[in-house]
């Protein structure tokens, strides 16, 4: 690999990106995939999109297609105490993890080493860095003035995944102000509620077990 | 971005000679899929994985060599192999491994 591509690759806010290596002759070229329209560069698009790295011919040629996609992300919306070991297990599996919650006393540096904190409002967050493709956004402060503004922001975005604690009634509540604010079925049906995998998960980190199993399984099945 | 290139990053800047190890292409339930890298420093110092930790001494070492001799290198593991009882994949997968420097 050339200095020069290692670097673009490792650039702070580097966007999806594709090396193409013609192992034979050890070329390498840098792609960007969603504006090289060529075949190679549209070969590159398909597999920044599914996240698969792989061998390809084109023109003749044999390229292995690298795929530099950015890291995932995930937002916890509500510093509570689920939020705890759901964003330690985030961090291990690889996610980038932001925490927002306006209360201070609850994000707090103390509570979420690795994380960065936002005391602030949701949506005003999500409007000045909004989710992307490989985001996922969990809900999980139990009060609507913090938690439905956020979900509405999510469904605005393409996030992967959207999750939002909580029973099937106080589910079925949240369901019927956010369809009362206009959202349709088909976008009310993005959000996992009772969010996570029925694993029977009891304390806080079993539950956030759950919820990290259905983000892999929504990710990648 | 990934962990293994923001580290080789460093080590560059720390004016460390560094090799990449990439996994090109599996067959069979291979541990690790295609585009799984390891970073490897001068003095052995490595960081990622290609296995489930079967083959890595064996990666580790032609990346050394690869160091030495800024040539680019091939390596294929298998349980079919002729090292199999050596170095090889427990798992009955096999993997193919592409071995390069990162230099200017």
């Amino acid at each position: 690999m050339k200095r020069a591509i290692l670097d673009a690759l490792t650039r702070p806010a580097a966007g999806p990106m594709i090396r193409a290596l013609d192992r034979e002759t050890g070329q390498e070229r840098l792609i960007d995939p969603f504006s090289d329209e060529t075949p190679l560069g549209l070969a590159a698009r398909s597999a920044a999109r599914t996240d698969v790295s792989g061998e390809i011919e084109v023109g003749g040629r044999t390229w292995f297609l690298e795929v530099h996609n950015p890291p995932l992300e995930l937002v916890l919306v509500g510093a509570v105490h689920i939020a705890q070991p759901l964003a330690q297990m985030a961090l291990l599996a690889g996610y980038r993890v932001r925490v927002i919650d306006p209360r201070a006393a609850f994000a707090t540096p103390a509570r979420f080493p690795g994380v960065a904190l936002d005391q602030g409002w949701p949506d005003e967050i999500l409007g000045k860095s909004p989710l992307g493709t490989r985001s996922a956004l969990v809900v999980l402060a139990h009060d609507p003035k913090i938690d439905d503004p956020a979900l509405e922001a999510a469904l605005a975005s393409p996030a992967f995944y959207i999750g939002a604690l909580g029973s099937k009634k106080t589910h079925a509540a949240r369901l019927e102000r956010l369809s009362g604010r206009g959202f349709d079925g088909a976008a009310l049906a993005r959000i996992r509620g009772p969010v996570g995998l029925a694993i029977g998960a009891r304390s806080p980190a079993e539950i956030a077990l759950s919820i990290l199993a259905q983000m892999t399984q929504t990710l990648r099945t | 971005m990934s962990d293994e290139l923001q580290t080789a990053a460093a080590w560059l800047a720390d004016r460390r000679k560094v090799a990449l190890a990439t996994v090109i292409q599996t067959w069979g339930s291979a541990p690790r899929p295609a585009g799984s890298q390891i970073v490897v420093r001068d003095d052995g110092a490595f960081l990622g994985s290609v296995s489930g930790g079967c083959v890595e001494g064996a990666v580790i070492e032609a990346a050394l060599s690869t160091i030495a001799d800024s040539r680019n290198r091939e390596l294929e593991f298998g349980v079919t192999d002729a090292e199999a009882w050596n170095v090889g994949l427990a798992c009955g997968g096999r993997i193919r491994i592409f071995v390069e420097p990162v230099e200017e």
